[in-house]
């Protein structure tokens, strides 16, 4: 997406560079999640629940689609055995991206706990799509950018709670779009086309066996496909190194 | 009005559920860091993620409203060829795309 990419970890460049590469990429990303962040704050003020709650959610739980929903969820009192289910269930998918999330450049234990509290799935995405060139500084930034974009816009939303009818409509096609445009940065040559389709593939079964749980399901199917794949590469002795 | 000790039982839970969905994977996979499949997993994962992750918003943006479909399928084409003749700029590809569906939703 930008700058100069490199393979090896950089030496100390320049930490305000890289904190202004991670804030750059985290423009795309947000926005998607500031309007999205708005529209869950005055989600929270219209189930009658306190102002606060917003960015208290967006702290404890920070996962866009878990708070959404458990907007409802608490307005309607919803046993905490059945949250913790919930939450589990929703948020199961972020097991599969520690496979490729640049975790290792980040050395200071407080960041490293901080960079893995906020994985969400945009931060996931950012990376991603641009594999090469990761720093401590930069991913960082990205992350706690996205999040401030994510509690900022709560926190407007709850405000603009009592003067607006409701959120603009569409506006949240902002991430679908964003996830599109990842997706064709990620897949620039030919060797990424069975990923892709093997991924659609789980898709389409996740949508129709589950429904209500198609994007874990699909992950998990896609995760397992790759495995498959994997077998089959090493069992005919030809090792893919795309 | 909400129970005080039912806020802070919630907010405990997802925070402790998220955390360790999200951290002990990098435990799990820390020392076979090196091996062949973690290391070809995290060259063919991304990609589909991303897919997957493209699906599943486009459904839960457009997938309630049968009407909506087409229009998300329009915004959807807006991005891409924007994306793939305007440069690869995210900003611009994700900005056009969007105001392309706010259109279609208000105004049809």
């Amino acid at each position: 997406m930008m700058g100069v990419e490199k393979d090896v970890e950089e030496p100390p460049a320049d930490r305000r560079q890289e904190v202004r590469t991670g804030i750059a990429l985290s423009l795309a990303p947000g926005l998607g999640m500031f309007p999205l962040g708005i529209a869950f704050g005055l989600l929270v003020v219209q189930a009658g629940m306190p102002w606060w709650l917003a960015p208290a959610l967006s702290t404890a739980g920070f996962a866009g689609s878990l708070e959404l929903l458990l907007i409802g969820l608490m307005a309607s009192g919803t046993p905490l055995a059945t949250i913790a289910l919930t939450t589990l269930l929703v948020n199961f998918r972020h097991v599969f991206y520690a496979f490729s999330f640049p975790l290792r450049v980040v050395r200071n234990p407080l960041a490293k706990f901080y960079s893995m509290y906020a994985l969400i799935d945009e931060a996931y995405a950012v990376t991603a799509a641009n594999p090469r060139g990761w720093t401590a500084w930069r991913l960082i930034a990205l992350q706690v950018t996205l999040q401030a974009y994510w509690v900022v816009g709560g926190l407007v939303g709850v405000g603009l709670a009592s003067l607006l009818p409701g959120p603009v409509e569409g506006l949240e096609f902002a991430l679908c779009a964003l996830f599109v445009t990842l997706t064709l940065d990620a897949a620039r040559s030919s060797a990424q086309v069975p990923s892709l389709l093997l991924a659609g593939l789980s898709f389409a079964i996740a949508v129709v066996v589950a429904p209500d749980a198609a994007l874990f399901l699909s992950l998990a199917l896609f995760v397992a496909m790759l495995a498959l794949r994997f077998a089959v590469a090493v069992h005919r002795g030809r090792f893919g190194d795309a | 009005m909400l129970d005080p000790g039912y806020v802070v039982g919630v907010l405990v839970i997802i925070f402790a559920i998220t955390f360790a969905l999200r951290a002990v994977p990098f435990a799990v996979l820390e020392p076979l860091r090196e091996s062949r499949f973690v290391l070809t997993m995290a060259i063919w994962m991304p990609v589909g993620v991303l897919a997957v992750l493209a699906a599943s918003t486009f459904r839960s943006t457009a997938g309630d409203d049968p009407g909506h479909l087409w229009k998300a399928g329009v915004a959807v084409a807006v991005t891409t060829i924007v994306h793939l003749t305007g440069g690869r700029r995210t900003l611009l590809s994700v900005g056009l795309g969007t105001a392309t569906y706010v259109v279609l939703v208000n105004l049809l």
